[in-house]
């Protein structure tokens, strides 16, 4: 990243992550600062030209609504990772050649790296932690581990969203219907033959 | 990324009108599979960015006038599932061919034919022409994946759209609209991109303030239509080269052809010669082997992409015989 330093994330009078720690809440919405953004937050609403400058938007991660004030030039992914704490979305090249930040936008996979997170007021956004319910965790989760579909793991959350989108969409994909719809996701360790078998077994029991 | 502002209108007009302010230096948003990668390495930097993600008309599929309307805003796997594209294929190959669910998500029809070229040295901030100190770093330099045609002028990039070969066969337009709100040209696909000759210029006719709204494709009648693009990687990858056919056959002779190759100049490459001799005859191995020496016949590759030349060869062979579904067109 050519700039991320100098990006102004939040407003000089409220520092969302001491707020964060000192609430020990994830859910931000009580730092509203007027009652005007409040309205605009319940509405799901920005306003039809938001300026350059630091804006509270609300994001819908995982289920639940978060207050970010960002500039309209932050990625989704770098909301995720460094306001939100959601770190399983990784960021490996910033050109959205990798697959590695994929997350779900309103069910359907994205490359987090490659859209503003200002596009995605007013949508349903899941990362991995999502798939993860007590103790409980998506079949596509455990499928990676009984395939020992990982090695060095950096990869993986993409891979798992981007199979977990894939089998959504096509429950009884072909292998090769697999291997043509995670190409956009790489792995340097090339654990593609567990990832593909993960998905496979899925496909065949109807993309559970 | 430098900051700029953001906007969401809600119809065409508005969003010409947001594209109008700061004196043009605005940029659209669709998909951002292009656009937010050339703002993070400024190559992009407009003061103002302008999501049309939520003007609802651009992402509608319709028949019109016979033909179908899509909307520049319609998504890769909106295209791939509608009805109404079954019987355009050759734009059915292109997207099976872009190997990532999360690109067919987000990727749009508009965006990609307003995709800029992948040259790495404009990627590197060195300009569409790449000249520095007179001397074209293209030609001097690295251009195994540059221009065969079309390249004797200072552009030496490839045409970057997956979609413009397959859609210029089919005769598509598409429809220009802006700056004013009133304005709107339908002007053919064939007709839209342009080579550079200065580095200020871009690749496509749309000056600042104006966007494509919609692409119109004429009706299928008996036509048969592939596209066939040379991949080097499984996964998701740009092709080396690429042609898309459009045959219409008729008791067993082509009644009529149009072939156009990409990624093989700063344009898509109408191969009109080639199309010609098919008039006539039976489309047999030996008619499109013909077809595809006569359109790379007047190839001029550079230093390093010669093997290019053999690539656009057999991308034009199969394409045509993949559309009327000869094995030999391949897969």
């Amino acid at each position: 990243m050519l700039d991320r330093k100098d990006k102004n994330r939040s407003g000089p009078s409220f520092n969302r992550r001491n707020f964060l720690k000192g609430s020990g809440a994830a859910v931000a919405a009580t730092a509203l600062a007027t009652s005007q953004e409040l309205a605009a937050a319940q509405n799901n609403n920005i306003s039809k030209i938001t300026s350059a400058e630091p804006t509270t938007i609300t994001l819908n991660v995982n289920g639940k609504d978060y207050d970010v004030t960002v500039e309209p030039r932050v990625t989704l992914l770098e909301v995720l990772r460094d306001d939100l704490n959601f770190t399983g979305c990784k960021e490996v090249d910033d050109r959205g050649a990798d697959g590695a930040d994929t997350v779900l936008v309103d069910g359907k996979a994205t490359l987090a790296g490659s859209r503003l997170a200002i596009e995605c007021v007013g949508k349903t956004i899941n990362t991995v932690e999502s798939l993860r319910n007590g103790d409980q965790v998506d079949p596509v989760v455990s499928g990676f581990v009984k395939h020992d579909a990982m090695q060095c793991g950096f990869c993986t959350p993409g891979f798992v969203m981007a199979t977990r989108a894939f089998l959504n969409e096509h429950p009884k994909a072909s292998l090769e219907e697999i291997r043509h719809g995670l190409g956009g996701n790489i792995c340097r360790c090339g654990t593609y033959a567990g990832i593909t078998a993960c998905a496979m077994e899925l496909a065949q029991k109807g993309g559970a | 990324m430098r900051p700029f502002e953001y906007a969401r209108p809600d119809t065409e007009a508005e969003a010409l009108e947001m594209l109008n302010d700061h004196g043009g230096n605005t940029a659209v948003l669709a998909g951002g599979t292009d656009l937010i990668s050339l703002m993070k390495r400024e190559l992009v930097t407009p003061d103002r960015v302008v999501d049309l993600k939520n003007v609802p008309s651009l992402s509608e599929i319709r028949e019109e006038d016979g033909g179908v309307r899509i909307g520049s805003l319609v998504t890769l796997d909106e295209m791939q599932k509608h009805p109404l594209l079954n019987n355009y294929q050759s734009l059915r190959h292109v997207i099976d061919g872009i190997r990532a669910i999360q690109i067919q998500h987000m990727g749009t029809l508009g965006g990609d034919l307003c995709h800029l070229p992948n040259c790495w040295y404009f990627r590197s901030g060195y300009g569409l022409l790449a000249i520095e100190r007179g001397v074209s770093l293209v030609e001097a330099g690295d251009n195994r994946y540059h221009a065969i045609f079309g390249n004797q002028g200072a552009a030496k990039f490839v045409s970057a759209s997956r979609f413009a070969p397959g859609l210029v066969a089919w005769g598509a337009r598409v429809e220009v609209i802006g700056p004013n709100p009133q304005q709107s040209e339908s002007i053919p696909l064939e007709h839209f991109y342009i080579t550079p000759k200065l580095s200020n210029q871009g690749v496509t006719v749309l000056k600042p303030g104006q966007l494509i709204s919609h692409i119109w494709l004429p009706v299928a009648r008996q036509q048969q239509s592939a596209t066939y693009e040379v991949l080097q990687m499984e996964g998701l990858d740009w092709p080396l080269a690429a042609a898309a056919s459009c045959v219409e056959i008729e008791g067993g002779v082509v009644q009529s052809a149009k072939i156009v190759m990409g990624h093989v100049a700063p344009t898509p490459i109408v191969a009109t010669a080639a199309a010609t001799i098919l008039l006539g005859n039976a489309l047999t191995v030996d008619a499109a082997n013909l077809a595809a020496d006569i359109a790379v016949s007047q190839a001029t590759p550079l230093s390093n992409n010669g093997y290019k030349v053999q690539l656009a060869r057999t991308a034009v062979k199969r394409s045509l015989l993949k559309a009327i579904g000869h094995p030999e067109g391949g897969i």
